[in-house]
């Protein structure tokens, strides 16, 4: 125990006199976290919309007015009939074009259908699709007060209710926060540890561990335990800066979070382990622990772009990766109130990946001393 | 200029044969390729949702298979009772929970309106925004049609004719411009190419430069008559044309095996592309003056260039979502001016005519980093 905390205490040390190491592992999860929480999210408002309004009455005015009151939308041209419109898309002066039609008003007193157009420039096809549903949603409610004028649809149309649970105010930062501490804490940890055993086979330290009366589970031990400490600090650090900084809250138990996280970043510094225990160099074991970790983390976890999206074949993949369990759990977490018994599956993967990713480092690395 | 093809011969040889740099080159960009490409999909379909049908008359499966029939849900599960939704949106199974009411399909003039609930899991917002939209939709379409019936049962003909419509209504006509089916990957892919252009040509020449001064034969050709600009070059040279390489192969992979549209010209695209290769070239060299190993080379450019870079050029997330502040602070990223000139050639078929702006802003970009690294190389030199 005295050994395993001598081995800890010298990585600490080491970790401290490199402050380029330690300004990524500290920097890094930093400028995510403010990036994602003040800059990255995919709500969309004020989107720019140009009207070409050639029918100038008040039923097409009450439109218009319906839109930007919605918030969604920002008219940033009145264009007169005849103007260019690919020209304004391609500059990208406007996103979304209404084009109104003369005879509009005159439609809807005669009872009639009028017809609408809208062009939206779908270069970015997330932005256009909810811009879409959102004038859709807004000519929709139109229609409801235009024909309610009769009574007769506050009796037959349909009472429609809805709901949204766990993030009612639909805001993407809840949802991208805590998939950030996925992603964060499997980079810095599996990096970390993959690039301290490797430095000192690197420069030669290891072998003058070998000699000393270490026994193989201390080094492991003692080399990683700073580093789960750092983690751990990292990890208190996004979800204090969550609650501040984004008012993104945590409605489950503190507890819990902290007990799967616990898990979570034990397999994830297994995995470094093991990165370093295949690796030749810093700059290998870098590569490969950046690919292997960062890649899957981003793309493959549900963290940005869901897994019902993707391919089959990616789907079956993403069950390998344990960012996509932590993921689950941890938003269940945060958003629903939910504990780990709700998602015992999924922890019960964490602890099983945690297990045997650890084991076969372990196993590796003790082999490789006796070896020598 | 003999120096110079010397130098550039050598740097040649010394990438040959460093072994462990192929898989990097080739593999890490393929990768990322096929991560992103594949994975990077934001499109809502197949909405899994579980269904609570109080009534079940043929009216509410009328509903139901109108929900169905848009594609846009798929009925995973059905509970008896309201209470059941609960475990289905907790764990996940299910985005979306669709409830029809007693009394839905009973005759209207019973006094009671028809209910429909519709219960969302807003942790993904996204996709819970965009499926809320069509829920809202389906339910309006229905809704009209139940006013319809019900104002030619009660023999009041509709008042265009023939109990044809209903009444007064607006119905929006939509055109989608460049992306008619509004893939997300078409988006996303064609960003995919700057970012590999971006691994090969600002974190390997990083990693590249610095290695010599790591090995100490930096100072062994300090001491020949090369010329300065003549080894940065030299050393550059081998990743510009990597980096050229690179791009027509993605640009083919990009075209071929995702198969987005190219509607502009590809070397009009290469040819703007330039600016933004030098650039990036020049930055790692500036990476390598300022880190003294290879480790921390790559950890810089990657984590203290590229990562921002992505974050903060509108590749995934829209400038236009960001805080006013760092919207300004955009206009500083190289890369958000490549982006759009990447999605402008593919999607839009711009040429330089529109997207001048951009390449000229890359090329003086260009200018500027080439020449505060060249300036700050040669300091370290002497």
């Amino acid at each position: 125990m005295r050994k395993t905390l001598a081995v800890a205490l010298k990585e600490m040390r080491q970790i401290l006199r490199d402050p380029f190491t330690l300004a990524m592992l500290l920097g890094v999860p930093a400028f995510m976290l403010l990036t994602y929480g003040y800059a990255l999210n995919f709500d969309i408002r004020h989107v720019p919309m140009a009207v070409e309004d050639r029918d100038l009455g008040v039923e097409s005015r009450d439109l218009i007015s319906a839109f930007v009151n919605s918030t969604y939308f920002d008219l940033v041209a009145s264009l007169p009939a005849g103007a260019d419109l690919e020209g304004i898309t391609e500059r990208r002066e406007a996103t979304a074009i209404l084009v109104i039609p003369e005879g509009f008003g005159e439609e809807i007193a005669a009872g009639r259908t009028a017809r609408l157009q809208m062009i939206l420039d779908g270069t970015d096809a997330n932005t256009a699709t909810t811009v879409l549903d959102y004038a859709k949603a807004i000519v929709a409610e139109r229609n409801v007060a235009i024909s309610s004028s009769g009574a007769l649809a506050g009796q037959a149309g349909i009472d429609y209710r809805p709901r949204v649970w766990y993030n009612p105010e639909l805001r993407s930062t809840n949802f991208l926060v805590p998939g950030l501490m996925g992603f964060i804490l499997m980079l810095t940890a599996v990096l970390s540890t993959a690039l301290s055993v490797v430095r000192e086979k690197e420069r030669g330290t290891m072998e003058q561990l070998r000699v000393t009366s270490l026994r193989p589970a201390q080094l492991i031990f003692g080399k990683t335990l700073p580093y789960l400490g750092l983690s751990l600090v990292a990890a208190a650090m996004i979800v204090a800066a969550a609650d501040v900084l984004f008012d993104v809250k945590v409605a489950g138990s503190y507890f819990q979070l902290f007990l799967i996280t616990l898990v979570y970043l034990v397999g994830a510094l297994g995995w470094g382990l093991l990165v370093s225990s295949i690796s030749d160099s810093q700059a290998m074991a870098f590569q490969i622990g950046a690919l292997s970790s960062m890649l899957p983390a981003i793309f493959l976890s549900g963290f940005i772009f869901p897994i019902r999206s993707m391919p089959l074949v990616l789907q079956a993949m993403t069950y390998t990766f344990p960012t996509r369990y932590y993921l689950v759990v941890i938003r269940g977490i945060f958003l629903k109130g939910a504990g780990i018994a709700t998602y015992w599956e999924q922890a019960a993967f964490l602890v099983a990946y945690t297990t045997l990713v650890f084991g076969i480092a372990w196993f590796r690395l003790s082999r490789e001393e006796a070896v020598a | 200029m003999n120096a110079l093809i010397r130098v550039i011969h050598k740097e040649y040889l010394q990438l040959m044969r460093d072994r462990r740099m192929i898989p990097v080159l080739l593999i890490a960009p393929m990768v990322q390729l096929l991560a992103l490409g594949y994975a990077a999909n934001t499109d809502v379909l197949d909405i899994p949702t579980v269904l609570v049908d109080l009534d079940r008359t043929p009216a509410s499966r009328a509903l139901v298979d109108r929900f169905t029939g848009s594609g846009y849900f798929e009925i995973v599960g059905t509970e008896q009772d309201i209470r059941g939704i609960d475990s289905w949106l907790v764990k996940g199974r299910a985005q979306l929970a669709l409830v029809v009411r007693e009394g839905y399909g009973a005759a209207s003039g019973s006094g009671a309106r028809p209910r429909v609930q519709v219960i969302c899991d807003g942790t993904d917002s996204t996709s819970a925004t965009v499926g809320l939209g069509y829920a809202s939709r389906i339910i309006a379409a229905a809704s009209a049609e139940r006013v319809e019936v019900e104002l030619s049962r009660r023999g009041q003909p509709g008042q265009g004719g023939a109990g044809t419509a209903a009444g007064p209504r607006v119905e929006l006509d939509s055109r989608v411009w460049y992306n008619s089916d509004l893939r997300s990957r078409w988006f996303y892919v064609p960003a995919i190419l700057a970012m590999t252009l971006m691994l090969m040509t600002l974190i390997l020449p990083s990693m590249a430069v610095v290695r010599e001064k790591e090995i100490g034969t930096l100072e062994q050709i300090i001491v020949t008559p090369i010329r300065p600009w003549q080894l940065i070059i030299g050393k550059l040279w081998p990743f510009m044309v990597i980096g050229s390489l690179n791009f027509f192969f993605v640009s083919a992979l990009v075209v071929f095996l995702f198969r987005v549209p190219l509607r502009g010209s590809i070397l009009t695209l290469f040819v703007m592309s330039l600016p933004y290769l030098v650039t990036n070239l020049a930055l790692g060299l500036l990476v390598s003056t300022i880190v003294r190993n290879q480790q921390q080379a790559m950890m810089a450019s990657m984590f203290f260039l590229m990562v921002p870079m992505i974050y903060l050029s509108g590749l995934i997330f829209p400038i236009a979502n960001m805080p006013d502040v760092i919207q300004k602070i955009t206009w500083a990223i190289p890369l958000r001016y490549y982006v759009n000139i990447i999605r402008g050639v593919f999607l839009k078929g711009s040429g330089l005519a529109v997207l001048w702006p951009e390449t000229a802003i890359l090329c003086a970009f260009a200018a500027g980093t080439i020449t505060l690294a060249s300036m700050r190389f040669r300091k370290r030199l002497d």
